[in-house]
């Protein structure tokens, strides 16, 4: 379990309840708990949608797509029943909210779901649990059998006449099926490889039927959406980015960990107020600010507001909000090695340029890091990623391909500097830290 | 859908919106390289080797995948999209083995070709390539994962088109592989299809791996020698120490009623035309014992033999029974033959469905028969008995495929829950030998309903109730159904206004009963006193024959004196005591010795149907042409051999093949004659200004006979199927038939998917497999 860090700066809305002990039942109702849904249940689907239209609540999973059109979106008769799917397989390096939220306040993520599912008209729903984190299984298990335990959930929730099912469903431990369509596939029973898209989830998903797929974050802060009205919500943001999210500090920070921030909150504020500063006096070197995935940005490029456009327009992402902070002792080559080890072991393998395009960046860069790369390693890793970069079948390959093309990008000089048998200038023996598989 | 009009490199096209980009691309010539796209297959969008830009879309979108819709703007020929392709090139190739010098595929590529076109032909990688060794799946599928692309074509085809689902992906990333879903080995239908649909050299055929390359190959087109079915197979032939050798046999250019499929037999049972234990060398009973003799004097024998009986005592003393497996050319000339030379209608075969019967249920309604192609297009298919499966892999294929593609509905009725259950929108299944109540009680015959027991009048109830306004159906029954019972067949099709077909058991039984091989039918099912022949023939044996039970019986009274026989082997199937036979002349024309064959007097090594020309007609109607892919020395066509027989009987054999006025049979050219040979010989010999000599060698001579007489033969077009495709006949239509033609000499074959009646046991492919089968603990068999 993890330690739960604050700040003065921090605004709590989806991590309220944390440390709490809202996971139990009792608790949770203590702490204004069910109240959404009923008043969900009361107001109806279209005040529900409108809310969270209002609400600029956009996708904490990574996309940033506006949660409140999302679900206009699904149709309101459909021939197959409708579902709604709850995405915690949280996988992506320097993203480690959801955990937390599933760890301390399971009861907002079963309510969020249970209101999206009023709002679209689906009688089922699905929290689905990445692999690894059996712990956390047991407390939604346990959390869901007390919601139906108090007729919460099941048949007639709340004396409504509505029947509302919600189950808990588990990953074999594939970073890949946190990709929605990969995700209906494994809860349906397959390999975790993506769908053909369009037709997208809210139209045709689960066995067919019309999908709500949200991120964990994004659905356990519907309540507060619901209870503090959608224009309370959006005004904690910035316009177009509503509320506030979980932004996981990790890396080289005095003090790492998942603060909750208004969106547009200053970069650099983040590192130098939040996190106290980078470590053992050393310098900022770089930031990754929205999980491995996205471009890498230099120290000097990070006086930028935390909100979706603004990263856009700085050429990254905020992503799923988990900010990589980077000292001057950091190797850039072993990083993007580190990095794209990480996407080649979790590409799914379906297409090739992403199936063989992983592969040969990670063969190169552990032989370029450990001495033995020549000039055109760089400008062939580069094209490696750029050739996969908008070609491939998910956006997995475009996540492996952007760390490449952006650390070259912006620290060539240290790739440069590894070439011709020099040793890492970052490591302490100089020794090469792979073993090299085959060059001689 | 309405049309919609796009534009594709400046062309504007107009096309059913929703029609898949890369099928417009096609229609109007502009290439979009695919691999993981098949048609028919489902969607994968795996390669990205078909990425195209079109304007207003962020990102290069997958021809394969997007339907069209009004205004769209297609850019294939750009950089960015030949860079593309490259690219795509470039990442399959680092990891491939760049085996091409020795891989099967070589020259057959499509990762070969596309790396042509798109020049990814620079190395930019230096840590090793991803090995595994070489796995045997099965005695014909052998599969190299290094050269494999992944494009998922084997898995789709196997599990949506095969239905047999024995390949998956295993692993992921860049390990992922294809792997049999049963571990180490596939327990499947053997069909290759998987083979076949691999672009590249990963999956090999273990009849043809390491044989030879494709362009050191004949490659030639013909019908499959195997069941009713009748597939285009195009065998690939190389020379070889005793005359040209098949190595290989696929479905090339997929433009025969098969489109894709081949079935085990078709794709690897061409062994038998190389077995070892081919006949090459006529024998003559000597002492009693078959001892080796020259074609002369071992045809000298026959024929004077022959004469003699004829002379002393009469046409009827002498018996002939023809082949299913023989070309309709020589099913027409062994009976004329029998009729005309030899003066008797003691002539039949090997029956394995009642064709006659159906040609007499078929008068004076009008129900047409339908053809293979009908199967996979109509909208609505009953099925009444036979498992296609098994007995006819490519019907069962037509049927999987029209109701995965274009929604038929599907009925069967069957005494056994066979496997096509699965496709099926209603199943019945009936006592064995009540097939033909059921068909009458379908049919609206209430008083039927007590044979077929409740649990299945129930279903049939519903079923009937189902078929109710059926549009554009198809009846087919199998030989559960036959005599005056398959009246009740018609009647049925007559009450759906549907077409109806009728399934017989090998390569040419169709065409053996179209061709007249019965003793009280002429060829087109016509009485024996037909005018059309008479006319033509001069006068023929009245009475009709002796079938082959009448013709054994005969023997044992000795009133059987000598009896041909072409191709069949009527002591298994008819299982006919050896002993009868003794005091008969006993003439067997065969590629093996036999059980029959070990007791004839005289063998003759006959030619099979891949070693000579002509036509088979397939158990739908649809005549298809028989190419010759080379031949086995020693060996003559059953064609040549009746005609050389009949010759020195002293028969003018103007009169047997007509030639034509004026014309002088040259017996001196014999081995060898092609379809058309003749006549392109007689062309050029006319433009040299010399006599045409012409050989009655020549099948096509008497197929312009077939096609002058035999009614329904006559509107088939000679170019069509001499171009290798598929004419749809009608003599069961126009035919006089018989419903009483002894039902009960009806001997279905029972073939599972790897045997071919006694043929097939003359297979090694056919044998390892079962074999390996064998090694599976039964109840770990997929059921087929
Ligand atoms: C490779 C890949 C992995 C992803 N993993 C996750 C994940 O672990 N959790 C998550 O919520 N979204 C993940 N996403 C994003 C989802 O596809 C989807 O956009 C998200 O679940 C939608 O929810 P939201 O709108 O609430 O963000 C991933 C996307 C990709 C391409
Ligand atoms: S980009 Fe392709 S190989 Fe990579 S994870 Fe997505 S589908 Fe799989
Ligand atoms: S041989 Fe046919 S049945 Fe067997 S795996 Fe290949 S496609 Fe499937
Ligand atoms: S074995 Fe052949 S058909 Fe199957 S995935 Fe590999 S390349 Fe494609
Ligand atoms: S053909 Fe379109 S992705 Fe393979």
């Amino acid at each position: 379990m993890a330690d739960l860090v604050s700040h003065p700066d921090e605004v709590k809305v989806v991590s309220q309840r944390f440390g709490k002990g809202a996971a139990a039942m009792d608790r949770y109702l203590e702490l204004d708990g069910y109240k959404a849904v009923q008043k969900a249940l009361a107001s109806g689907p279209e005040w529900i949608i409108n809310e969270m239209k209002a609400s600029n609540l956009r996708g904490r999973g990574g996309a940033g797509f506006p949660t409140g059109m999302k679900w206009s979106f699904v149709p309101k008769e459909s021939a197959k029943p409708k579902y709604v799917l709850c995405n915690g397989d949280e996988s992506e390096p320097g993203t480690c909210k959801d955990r937390l939220i599933l760890e301390h306040d399971p009861h907002a993520v079963i309510e969020g779901v249970m209101i999206a599912a009023l709002a679209v008209g689906a009688k089922t729903g699905f929290i689905y649990i990445r692999g690894e984190y059996r712990y956390l299984v047991d407390i939604m298990r346990k959390a869901i059998a007390e919601a139906y335990a108090r007729g919460f959930l099941g048949k007639n929730i709340f004396g409504s006449g509505v029947d509302l099912d919600v189950r808990w469903h588990t990953g074999a431990g594939a970073y890949e099926v946190g990709e929605e369509s990969a995700l209906m596939e494994s809860l349906e029973g397959k390999r975790g490889i993506p769908r053909i898209r369009p037709p997208f989830p809210a139209v045709v998903g689960l066995w067919g039927g019309p999908t709500v797929i949200n991120n964990v974050e994004t659905l356990a802060s519907v309540p507060h959406v619901i209870l503090g009205g959608g224009e309370w919500y959006a005004k904690l943001g910035t316009p177009k980015n509503g509320g506030t999210r979980l932004f996981c500090l990790s890396g080289h920070v005095q003090k790492p960990g998942v603060y909750e921030l208004p969106l547009g909150y200053n970069l650099r504020k983040m590192i130098d107020d939040v996190g106290g500063g980078i470590w053992k006096g050393h310098k900022l070197k770089a930031v990754v600010p929205g999980g491995s995935s996205v471009p890498i940005l230099k120290a000097d490029e990070i006086d930028l507001a935390m909100d979706f456009d603004t990263l856009m327009k700085a050429g990254t992402f905020l992503g799923s909000g988990g900010v990589i902070v980077l000292d001057d002792h950091t190797c850039i080559v072993k990083f993007c090695l580190r990095t794209t080890k990480f996407y080649q072991h979790e590409s799914c393998g379906w297409c090739i340029p992403c199936r063989e395009g992983t592969d040969w960046m990670k063969k190169t860069l552990v032989r370029f890091h450990a001495g033995g790369g020549i000039k055109r390693d760089i400008d062939n890793l580069n094209y490696l990623a750029e050739n996969m970069l908008g070609r491939t079948f998910c956006p997995l390959g475009d996540a492996a391909a952007m760390p490449v093309i952006g650390m070259i990008k912006k620290f060539r000089e240290e790739f440069e500097a590894h070439l011709e048998g020099r040793p890492c200038p970052f490591e302490e023996h100089g020794a090469a830290v792979e073993q090299l598989p085959v060059l001689a | 859908m309405a049309d919609v009009t796009i534009t594709i490199d400046g062309n504007k096209v107009t096309a059913p919106a929703g029609t898949l980009l890369i099928e417009v691309c096609k229609s109007i010539g502009t290439e979009v390289p695919a691999f993981c796209y098949y048609p028919g297959l489902s969607l994968q969008a795996a390669c990205r080797m078909c990425l195209v830009e079109i304007e207003k879309m962020p990102k290069m979108q997958t021809a394969c995948t997007v339907p069209i819709s009004e205004g769209m703007v297609v850019h294939t020929t750009t950089d960015k999209v030949r860079q593309a392709r490259k690219s795509t090139l470039e990442f399959l190739l680092g990891n491939h083995p760049l085996d091409c010098p020795v891989c099967d595929a070589g020259g057959e590529c499509e990762l070969q070709d596309m790396t042509f076109s798109y020049g990814a032909a620079e190395s930019k990688f230096m840590e090793a390539k991803l090995h595994r060794d070489e796995q045997q799946w099965s005695p014909v599928v052998f599969f190299d994962r290094p050269r494999c692309i992944l494009c998922y074509r084997c898995v789709r085809v196997c599990g949506e088109a095969m239905d047999v689902w024995a390949l998956g992906v295993q692993n992921r990333g860049s390990a992922s592989i294809i792997a049999p879903n049963e571990g180490d080995h596939l327990e499947c239908e053997e069909c290759g299809m998987c083979i076949d649909i691999c672009p590249v050299g990963a999956l090999t055929s273990g009849a043809y791996r390491y044989k030879t390359r494709p362009w050191e190959m004949k490659h030639v087109g013909t019908t499959c020698m195997h069941c009713g079915d009748g597939c285009k197979t195009t065998l690939g032939v190389r020379r070889h120490e005793t005359g040209m050798q098949i190595v290989r046999g696929d479905n090339r250019d997929k433009s025969g009623i098969n489109g894709d499929f081949l079935c085990i037999k078709g794709r690897y049972a061409f062994d038998v035309t190389h077995s070892d234990e081919r006949l090459t060398q006529p024998l003559v009973r000597h002492e009693g014992r078959l001892t080796p003799a020259t074609w002369e004097a071992a045809l000298e024998l026959v024929a004077s033999t022959f004469k003699r009986i004829r002379d002393e005592h009469g046409g009827s003393a002498i018996g002939v029974i023809g082949s299913n497996r023989t070309t309709n050319e020589e099913n027409y000339l062994l009976q004329k033959f029998a009729r005309v030379v030899l003066g008797s209608n003691n002539i039949d075969h090997h029956r394995t469905a009642d064709f006659p019967a159906l040609a007499a249920a078929l008068k004076n309604t009008q129900v047409r028969t339908a053809g293979m192609r009908d199967v996979f297009n109509a909208k609505t298919i009953l099925l009444i008995g036979n498992n296609p499966t098994d007995q006819h892999p490519l019907l069962a294929w037509q049927i999987r495929n029209n109701v995965r593609l274009h929604k038929a509905r599907l009925f069967v009725v069957n005494a056994q829950d066979i496997k096509l259950h699965r496709q099926a929108t209603a199943f019945a299944q009936v006592p064995s030998g009540s097939e033909a109540f059921a068909a009458a009680f379908l049919a609206g015959n209430d008083s039927v309903g007590e044979s077929v027991g409740g649990d299945a009048r129930n279903a049939l109830l519903a079923m009937r109730q189902a078929l109710k306004g059926a549009e554009e159906a198809v009846v087919i029954f199998g030989s559960e159904i036959r005599g005056a019972q398959v009246k009740a067949a018609v009647n049925l099709a007559s009450a759906l206004n549907a077409k109806i077909a009728c399934l017989g058991d090998y390569a040419n039984s169709r065409g053996a009963a179209d061709m007249g091989l019965y003793p009280d039918l002429l060829p087109g099912y016509a009485q024996t006193s037909s005018e059309i022949f008479t006319g033509h023939w001069g006068a023929l044996p009245e009475q009709p024959g002796w079938n082959i039970e009448q013709m054994v019986n005969a023997a044992r009274d000795g009133q059987l004196r000598a009896l041909l026989c072409v191709g069949s082997n009527p002591v298994v199937r008819y299982n006919v005591d050896p002993f009868v036979l003794q005091k008969t002349f006993l003439v067997v024309n065969e590629m093996f010795m036999t059980e029959t064959a070990s007791l004839a007097t005289v063998v003759l090594p006959a030619a099979c149907a891949y070693e000579k020309s002509g036509t088979f007609t397939n158990t739908m109607g649809d005549l298809q042409v028989v190419k010759k892919a080379g031949d086995l020395a020693g060996t003559k066509p059953d064609f040549e051999i009746v005609i050389e027989i009949a010759d020195r009987m002293g028969f003018d054999v103007r009169k047997l093949v007509s030639l034509g006025g004026g014309t002088r049979a040259d017996m001196g050219q014999s081995r060898g004659a092609q379809t058309g040979e003749a006549d392109r010989h007689a062309v050029w010999l006319e433009a040299q200004n010399l006599e045409p000599r012409m050989t009655p060698f020549d099948p096509a001579a008497v197929l312009d006979e077939i096609q002058r007489l035999v009614p329904g033969y006559g509107e088939a077009s000679r170019l069509n199927v001499a171009a290798g495709n598929d004419e749809h006949t009608t003599a069961l239509e126009a035919g006089q038939g018989s419903a009483t033609s002894d039902p009960d000499l009806v001997v279905p074959s029972e073939d599972t998917l790897f045997t071919s009646g006694t043929l097939g046991r003359y297979s090694n492919t056919l044998h390892s497999v079962i074999e390996s089968r064998r090694k599976v603990p039964a109840d770990k068999k997929t059921p087929v």
